[in-house]
């Protein structure tokens, strides 16, 4: 099933990527290759195969319900593009 | 014993050299920093060298000795694959997203390292956020293999391997999620191994594909990986997926000696996934895996024919599972709190966009994009669903081969290195070179290269064993021996070859 411009560009949209013009074709004619790669999974017949998420049949860990991190905001923040008041800066969302 | 230069001796040699004060681990330092000074122009291996770190490294390493409180590794260079966060140093992943991000924390294998009193030198080049096969996706531009000009060295772990190919480092940590340790190894002509899935802590790692990536490590030799890998395992609370299991001693359990010294594997019984060797193998590489496997047997191993029935889907179930995690482990970097953020945009969902899509390369793009489309609502079953459950077959497939053998020996890839550029415009056919590593990982299997041959154009071929889980120290013993059989793991580039310092070392 080729994939079309709209559908690339839905699919864009929910990756929150912005695909120019000019890159628009190449794309899709890899992401059509690449989906041909994974449309032969559909060969076999996975009736009844419990699915595997994960290497370890894990259970989750417990730990005590204490603090064990100490406050690392003025170094995390450090790294950030656009920071005040110990705050991350963005757009204004609401007007 | 032969003297070979101080840069080509093995972490062994090194350790005596430096316990007997024959040499200081800052001289052994300004050695391989000299090195990487005068060839990493030709190879592009690393990111980042901090000499001034490495020689305060190397002073504390000394001091260390001198009060008789080595570990095995003190005062031995390394280096650290760029995707591993280093507190106060650029940690890049090969991406522009995060050519100006320094972690304010290291990462666990990092800690571990500089516990032991290992001395990093720098950081070494990889594929785009360890997207690749070949190190052309880094932004920092490709790693060139060793052995010949203008040939990728593999990826996505390239930098490393290249860097211990040609003696830039003795040993280096490396990543795999599909093959990125065991395929660069393979394509450099080194020792690589990746371990049981869960066995080194992924804290700090910039995570690919986080049920699939897995630390590991890069030397000249069995032995010298045997060093490293026991250094970089060990339990850590901050990693769900750790297993907490005693740490092993690799190197002391492959040093001990075989009861009968002429078959040394004898009671080993090596399974040959024949189907591996048919149809997309190149003539060369059957005729050097097939050398190596008459070498196992003259060393006592009995080989024996098994089935991976299922394997043959291994690559499009890996790259659905791989891209799917991808896609959503990297929407964290959306230019908020660390990384690229775009100079102007209209709105929040702009700036998310434009910050992205200047932040990423093409492939990292494309593998956002398919994951992104195989867990969206409509697909999810037919893709994402359908792979894990490929997945549970193929590691059925290995639990019933191991039943019938210890270890499975195959070729590391259907390729060796190809030339700089060739498969850049046709993805797909890179991925398909994954064929013999990534089921590995979706069983979460360890797996081992080690170099077996050369072909026509002189480049190294690779032998994958694969083990049960947790038989690390039974991969290791198999390579160790046979290397102390055979000499291909002490063929060296001609850039290895050329003594900036020529002093030398008995080995």
């Amino acid at each position: 099933m080729p994939l079309s411009n709209e559908q690339l560009m839905r699919l864009a949209r929910l990756a929150r990527l912005s695909i120019p013009d000019d890159k628009v074709d190449i794309t899709r004619k890899q992401l059509d290759s690449i989906f041909i790669l994974i449309a032969q999974m559909q060969a076999v017949n996975t009736t009844g195969i419990e699915p595997m998420s994960h290497p370890q049949e894990l259970a989750a860990r417990l730990r005590e319900d204490v603090v064990t991190e100490t406050d690392c905001r003025t170094a995390f923040q450090a790294i950030a593009p656009h920071t005040e008041a110990g705050l991350y800066l963005v757009p204004k969302v609401i007007e | 014993m032969t003297p070979v230069p101080i840069f080509d001796a093995p972490v062994s040699a090194l350790r005596r050299a430096l316990d007997e004060k024959e040499i200081s681990s800052v001289e052994l330092t300004n050695i391989f920093l000299d090195r990487i000074e005068a060839f990493d122009p030709e190879l592009n291996a690393f990111i980042t060298v901090d000499r001034d770190r490495a020689l305060a490294e190397a002073r504390s390493a000394d001091a260390r000795i001198a009060r008789n409180e080595a570990d095995p590794l003190t005062g031995i260079p390394l280096a650290h694959k760029d995707v591993f966060c280093t507190e106060g140093i650029l940690t890049t992943c090969a991406s522009r997203m995060l050519s100006n991000f320094v972690s304010p924390y290291d990462a666990h294998v990092v800690s571990l390292l500089k516990q032991a009193g290992a001395v990093s030198l720098g950081k070494t080049n990889l594929d785009e956020f360890a997207m690749g096969s070949s190190c052309e996706t880094s932004y920092y531009g490709p790693v060139i293999n060793p052995w010949k000009p203008g040939t990728i060295a593999g990826g996505s772990s390239g930098g490393s391997a290249a860097a211990v190919a040609a003696r830039l480092v003795p040993i280096a940590t490396g990543t795999d999620t599909g093959g990125s340790v065991r395929q660069p190894a393979a394509f450099c002509g080194i020792t690589g191994i990746k371990p049981t899935y869960g066995l080194i802590s992924r804290y700090g790692t910039i995570a690919c594909a986080s049920s699939l990536d897995q630390g590991g490590a890069f030397g000249a030799s069995a032995e010298d990986c045997a060093f490293l890998l026991s250094s970089m395992t060990g339990f850590d609370t901050r990693d769900s997926t750790s297993l907490d299991r005693p740490v092993e001693n690799y190197a002391a359990i492959i040093g001990a000696g075989a009861p009968d010294a002429a078959r040394p594997l004898d009671g080993l019984t090596i399974g040959v996934p024949r189907d591996f060797f048919s149809t997309g193998l190149n003539d060369e590489i059957r005729t050097a895996v097939e050398g190596a496997l008459a070498q196992y047997r003259a060393l006592g191993a009995s080989l024996r024919d098994i089935d991976l029935p299922n394997v043959r889907l291994a690559v499009p179930a890996y790259y659905v599972i791989a891209m799917a995690e991808a896609s959503s482990n990297l929407t964290k970097f959306d230019g908020v709190r660390y990384g690229h953020r775009a100079a102007e945009y209209a709105d929040l969902v702009d700036m998310y966009c434009k910050s992205r899509s200047e932040g990423f390369g093409a492939e990292v793009q494309r593998r956002i994009l398919t994951g992104t489309f195989v867990l969206s609502h409509g697909y999810y079953d037919a893709y994402y669903l359908q792979a894990q459950k490929l997945r549970r077959l193929i590691t059925g497939d290995f639990e019933r081969a191991f039943a019938e053998c210890d270890l499975i020996a195959c070729p590391t890839s259907p390729a060796t290195a190809w030339a700089l550029g060739e498969m850049s415009d046709d993805p797909v056919q890179m991925y398909l070179g994954d064929i013999y590593t990534s089921p590995v990982n979706l069983a979460g299997l360890p797996g081992l290269s080690h170099p077996c041959g050369f072909n026509a154009a002189g480049l190294p071929i690779g032998l994958q064993l694969i083990g049960s889980y947790f038989s690390e120290a039974r991969l290791l013993t198999a390579a160790h021996r046979f290397q102390q059989a055979t000499d291909w793991h002490l063929r060296r580039p001609p850039i290895a070859g050329s003594a900036h310092i020529p002093d030398t070392i008995d080995k």
